[in-house]
């Protein structure tokens, strides 16, 4: 992959202490950034790079990276029993908790890069990216509807996926997979009423890192 | 003179032509939209969610129901996904079924298109005539797999099991009697590669009865012709992929210009249209479906005379035997531990993306080493063209949001998620 050496170099070149870290693996280029530099990147990739198209973004919690439910006894080759069971905890400090993920394509080049902004302020912000790739105006308001984070000067900052009246985000990884509320028809009130959930929620099959 | 309002219309989510359950909003000045705001949502599962709590075996259904006219399409996006990162080389006979399939899936979800697309526009006897050749294809689906529909059929490491010898045959019933079934049955006396050898030569044919009805009918070009148009550059802009790119005249289809599995040793061509509207998109689907049968047609060729395996030799991803799990131990302990704990993927991250007859369906997994996905997003082709409604709808008459709806190949189960 020849092509993407070349094009790491030529963005280290062009953008310097900008990329706070590069990745080659797995035949794809991830870069880093500082969520300060979004939009002034974004338009060098877009101009200069050729990244017409941006094909995804999303967010993405990394509050509970590296965690698991209980710590296997032994190697990596065998299999061995589980010790300890741990309900895991999301991180409390916000800090490199939150980032947005861009996946951009290039049909010039026939080439792709992943771009990865961390933001370290509670509530996460980032700027958006909609003035340069239009299509990012639902891809934001779904991270937005999912995760919480906040885009600055997007045109339409509402929610997307979740119900009308939802509250929280779902997608945060302290958010529990049962909801927080279910609901019913009340014959009474001849209408739909939300209550607490009592749906009790249990881990199936243990989360656990080989 | 009576004063002319504009007003708001609610269009949907029970509306049979908004393709399940879309939610419009339309700002009109009389028959005109002014603004379109689709609410979106209504269809949603947080699959991403529920495949973070998941094991990665366990998630794979999962990826049948997101677009559920083209499952196996998204299956191929997620394996492929997984693969990578274990770093695993699927068999060469799995990866000309699957390019096999895809291409049978490509099929299914056109003729779910063009005979949904027909009907929304006032076509209603090719509903008719494409649910028949569906028929025919969703057989082939459960003749691999036993499901019509969810199929769940490629996994981590090749397919589930190789193509069966038999197609299964119609039985005589009180509305069908035995002269009549003896017909049904004749393609059916081979083995599977038969039956679709025999739907390749038989769909070109029935490609050119749905031109017949459609391609220079004036109805269906009045419709059509000059309804939602699309540049280049906004189409790029907007993220569109798949024949809605295609259609703006941009010649970009991963299997040609990133090509995975086999689809580099493929022949056939890129239909792309010229005026990038509802019509040109509509041509450009039309002539996929005929390149799609030369595929497959290459495909079932080389299948009949090359046998192989499926599915790799690793039990740590693929599980073992039948036979060996009541006979061995070490495959009994592999079978309960893959079924029960799975496996764990590197720390490691990938986007695989797959053209699917929607567009580009991509995967982008995030895992930390676990035996689940610990983030999972899910790039869906509809979202971004979705997305485009209301540009693509302004300044146009109501019945052309219909259209619209139609030439985008809306379906709910991927936007929504």
């Amino acid at each position: 992959m020849s092509k993407n050496k070349t094009l790491l170099a030529n963005l280290q070149q062009r953008f310097g202490d900008k990329l706070s870290k590069t990745i080659d693996a797995l035949g794809e280029i991830t870069v880093e950034i500082n969520a300060a530099d979004i939009i002034e990147v974004c338009i060098a990739l877009r101009d200069e790079f050729q990244f017409s198209m941006l094909i995804d973004l999303c967010g993405v919690d990394y509050s509970q990276y590296g965690e698991s439910n209980w710590q296997p006894e032994a190697s990596s080759t065998g299999f061995s029993r589980a010790l300890n069971s741990t309900l895991m905890q999301a991180k409390t400090d916000n800090s490199q908790r939150f980032a947005v993920v861009y996946h951009l394509l290039s049909t010039a080049n026939n080439q792709r890069l992943r771009l990865r902004a961390w933001m370290n302020e509670s509530p996460p912000r980032m700027a958006t990216v909609n003035p340069i790739w239009n299509s990012a105006n639902w891809y934001e308001r779904e991270a937005f509807d999912l995760f919480g984070i906040l885009f600055n000067d997007h045109p339409d900052l509402r929610r997307i996926l979740t119900d009308y009246g939802f509250n929280g985000h779902p997608f945060c990884k302290d958010f529990p997979l049962t909801g927080d509320v279910q609901m019913r028809y009340d014959a009474q009130q001849g209408r739909v009423v939300y209550e607490p959930n009592e749906v009790e929620q249990r881990v199936q099959i243990p989360r656990v890192i080989r | 003179m009576s004063e002319i309002r504009n007003y708001t219309l609610n269009f949907g989510p029970q509306h049979p032509a908004a393709h399940g359950v879309l939610r419009l909003i339309l700002e009109m000045d009389g028959e005109v939209i002014e603004r379109a705001d689709p609410h979106i949502g209504l269809l949603h599962r947080a699959t991403e969610k529920l495949a973070e709590h998941k094991t990665f075996n366990q998630a794979l259904p999962y990826m049948d129901r997101l677009d559920y006219v083209s499952m196996m399409c998204n299956e191929h996006a997620y394996v492929m996904a997984i693969e990578k990162m274990l770093g695993i080389q699927v068999p060469i006979r799995a990866q000309y079924i699957r390019v096999l399939f895809d291409e049978i899936t490509r099929i299914l979800n056109h003729l779910m298109w063009i005979g949904t697309h027909g009907l929304d526009v006032g076509a209603m006897t090719l509903f008719l005539y494409a649910f028949r050749e569906r028929e025919d294809l969703m057989d082939c689906y459960e003749a691999v797999s036993g499901a019509r529909m969810h199929a769940a059929y490629y996994r981590v490491g090749g397919v589930y099991r190789d193509l069966p010898d038999s197609m299964p045959h119609y039985k005589p019933s009180q509305w069908h009697n035995a002269q009549q079934v003896k017909e049904n049955n004749a393609n059916r006396q081979g083995s599977l590669l038969d039956f679709i050898d025999d739907f390749c030569r038989r769909f070109p044919t029935y490609v050119d009865e749905y031109e017949t009805l459609l391609t220079d009918n004036r109805i269906w070009k009045q419709r059509l012709v000059g309804i939602g148009v699309v540049s280049p550059e906004r189409a790029q802009q907007l993220g569109f992929t798949g024949p809605m790119l295609r259609g703006s005249g941009i010649a970009w289809d991963l299997r040609k210009k990133q090509p995975y599995e086999v689809y580099a040793d493929m022949d056939f061509d890129i239909p792309i249209g010229k005026n990038g509207d509802s019509y040109d998109r509509y041509l450009v689907r039309m002539a996929e479906m005929r390149e799609s049968c030369k595929i497959m047609k290459q495909c079932v060729d080389w299948l009949k005379v090359n046998n192989g395996a499926v599915m790799v030799d690793d039990l740590k991803v693929a599980p073992p035997k039948r036979q060996a799990v009541k006979e061995d131990m070490e495959a009994l302990i592999h079978h309960f531990k893959l079924f029960t704990e799975g496996y764990c993927v590197p720390e490691s991250e990938f986007y695989a993306a797959v053209e699917h007859p929607k567009g580009e369906f991509g995967i982008y997994l995030v895992s930390d080493g676990a035996n689940k996905p610990y983030r999972l997003k899910i790039r869906a082709p509809g979202f971004a063209h979705l997305a485009a409604m209301d540009e693509m709808t302004r300044g146009h008459m109501l019945s052309d949001v219909v259209t619209v709806i139609g030439t985008q190949d809306i379906v709910f189960g991927e936007i929504d998620r």
